[in-house]
């Protein structure tokens, strides 16, 4: 049996924001497949008992105080914007018709 | 002998004392990159005036008296996930072509500030992902030892400026292997510090809780003084160690192991492994023996499972980092026609701007966090993750440090293992339960495998924070058997 389904490939894709194609959609399932029954070996670990580490050295939040800093300019912060109206990013529409 | 062969320390000796400027420097390498670049491909991006302008500008800092480090006026090539300002920032990535970042990387601006001067953008995998340079959507690098072979990655472009001598310096980041692998399959040192030690500020980030900057170089004490002149405590990086750089130049400068104990993992032998690769190691075992230091088989049982570990914990992390490219701030948009929502937008641009491995590792890595599954992988494996630490603080009670081969073959076949993931992925077997950790680790040369002539590598592991360890065993290894040899054991490009 396989680890993943071509429809569970399609459903990531779509939460990823990837429009892949049919053709890449049955190669990643595919791929997907065999790297997730490689990877599946962790869950042969017993681990019951062991926390969790999300970060090699024990550090927490780090603050600094909160007053005004020199940033980027506008300029500076729009110079790589694919599209840019009045000193602002312009993008495509993000709300239906009806809103 | 011309200035493309002096060492790194060499050049900026020769530098201070007047004997040759910046500008000479500079151009000598230009000149190799010119000559050798049609082969090896290993950058991404050169501007012969943006850098001759830095190399003089050096020049009079150094005229005008002003005190610069032991590496000013000496080039760099620097791995096209730095930022830098005056050249444009790609991630080996077409989603980001062109694309000039605002501002520097800490280590891009801390080595301008020490008066390095830059030759380019070196190629890698795209977003460092991969172990080959194969993924780079601009093309692939050739191995200066062979060129139908790989120079290794995802810092691939760096290992192979530094390895075909169009560069005495380059910088990498090792998220899973990616300075050390390069290195030991171009014959070169590859050093990735203790995880924090340097900034990450201005680097593209693909896993957070890994990724590593560190130097390359043809000879340990280089990559010491690179190591050093960029590392150090940076408040634009969260998770960075506020604590004093260890002592890398010190220890570079003292090849002596006389009472070490040194730990064989016992895990990274044996099937799989290329004889070439295991006879070569374990000679140089035999030879730390006899320099002084008390050999032990140390075994870390939890080693074997970091691969599948790090697929789960690294391509989570990618997921989450890469929604940034959302094609509205910056780089590639496609397919905004006026009518398409920005989600349509954001889903075409991605898919168009992404390669295939980017692709798998960010819906793995969806896969990995999804509700239903976030147990079973990510979870498991972020607790395979403190098995790995404890198995290397279990050894560190009983050794210094620890050693490995850095890779289990010599360098592949361009295209031999493109098609094949998880082929690929093997390549990171022995470097990978550093990154977990947090650990410091090194690649340095340790010969030529018998049947294909390529590169070995061996890789040296210390506890957090105490680097310095490893470029004292790298010295000691490197003194010894270049007595044995006659030499460095790249003498010159074989290929060029």
């Amino acid at each position: 049996m396989s680890a993943i389904t071509r429809d569970e490939v399609a459903h990531l894709a779509r939460l990823s924001r990837l429009a892949l194609t049919d053709d890449e959609l049955d190669h990643y399932a595919t791929q997907l497949d065999a790297i997730i029954e490689a990877v599946a070996k962790v869950s042969e670990v017993a681990a019951e008992d062991v926390p969790p580490s999300s970060h090699a050295l024990p550090l927490t939040n780090v603050f600094r105080a909160d007053e005004v800093r020199q940033s980027l300019t506008p300029e500076q912060a729009l110079s790589g914007a694919p599209a840019v109206e009045d000193d602002r990013f312009q993008v495509p529409r993000i709300l239906g018709e009806e809103a | 002998m011309s200035l493309i062969r002096k060492t790194a320390a060499e050049l900026g000796a020769m530098i201070a004392a007047g004997d040759v400027s910046a500008v000479e420097v500079a151009e000598a390498h230009l000149d190799r990159m010119a000559e050798v670049e049609p082969k090896v491909k290993a950058f991404l991006h050169v501007d012969r005036e943006v850098t001759l302008e830095q190399a003089r500008a050096v020049d009079a800092r150094l005229r005008a008296g002003e005190k610069l480090g032991p590496l000013a006026g000496v080039p760099i090539a620097h791995k096209d996930i730095f930022s830098t300002h005056d050249m444009p920032t790609t991630a080996a990535s077409k989603i980001l072509e062109g694309w000039r970042p605002p501002y520097d990387a800490t280590v891009t601006k801390r080595l301008r500030e020490a008066g390095l001067v830059f030759l380019g953008k070196t190629n890698l995998d795209e977003f460092a992902m991969g172990s080959s340079t194969e993924n780079s959507a601009y093309h692939p690098t050739h191995n200066p030892w062979d060129l139908t072979k790989v120079p290794g990655g995802s810092s691939g472009g760096s290992s192979a400026a530094v390895a075909a001598y169009e560069a005495p310096l380059s910088t990498g980041t090792d998220t899973g292997g990616s300075i050390r692998q390069p290195a030991a399959v171009t014959g070169i040192v590859g050093m990735k510090p203790t995880y924090g030690g340097s900034s990450r500020y201005g680097i593209i980030a693909f896993a957070s809780s890994l990724d590593t900057p560190g130097p390359f170089a043809r000879n340990v004490l280089d990559a010491a003084l690179l190591h050093e002149a960029f590392s150090g405590h940076d408040p634009m990086d969260s998770t960075s160690v506020d604590a004093p750089v260890p002592s890398v130049v010190e220890a570079a400068k003292s090849p002596d192991i006389a009472g070490m104990r040194i730990g064989v993992v016992k895990e990274f032998s044996g099937e799989g492994y290329q004889a070439g690769v295991l006879a070569r190691y374990n000679e140089v075992v035999k030879l730390l023996e006899s320099l002084g230091a008390t050999v032990v088989e140390v075994s870390c049982p939890s080693f074997t499972t970091a691969l599948p570990a790090y697929y789960l914990i690294a391509p989570s992390e990618c997921s989450s980092n890469l929604a940034r490219f959302d094609a509205m701030r910056y780089g590639l948009r496609v397919g905004d026609d006026g009518t398409r929502s920005a989600e349509e937008v954001m889903a075409l641009t991605r898919a168009a701007g992404f390669g295939p491995e980017v692709k798998r590792r960010i819906m793995l890595g969806t896969y990995a966090l999804s509700s239903g599954y976030y147990d079973a992988y990510y979870g498991q494996a972020q607790k395979v993750r403190t098995l790995i630490a404890r198995d290397f603080e279990a050894a560190y009670q009983q050794v210094d440090v620890l050693v490995s081969p850095t890779t289990p073959t010599t360098a592949f076949a361009i295209g031999e293992r493109a098609d094949d993931p998880m082929a690929m992925y093997l390549a990171d077997l022995c470097t990978i339960p550093s990154n977990l950790a947090g650990n410091a680790a090194m690649s340095v040369p340790c010969g030529l495998a018998d049947e294909d002539g390529l590169p070995v590598g061996l890789q040296i592991m210390a506890p957090v924070l105490a680097d310095d360890r490893c470029y004292r065993v790298g010295a000691a290894v490197e003194k010894a058997l270049e007595s044995r040899w006659g030499g460095p054991l790249l003498k010159e490009a074989p290929s060029l």
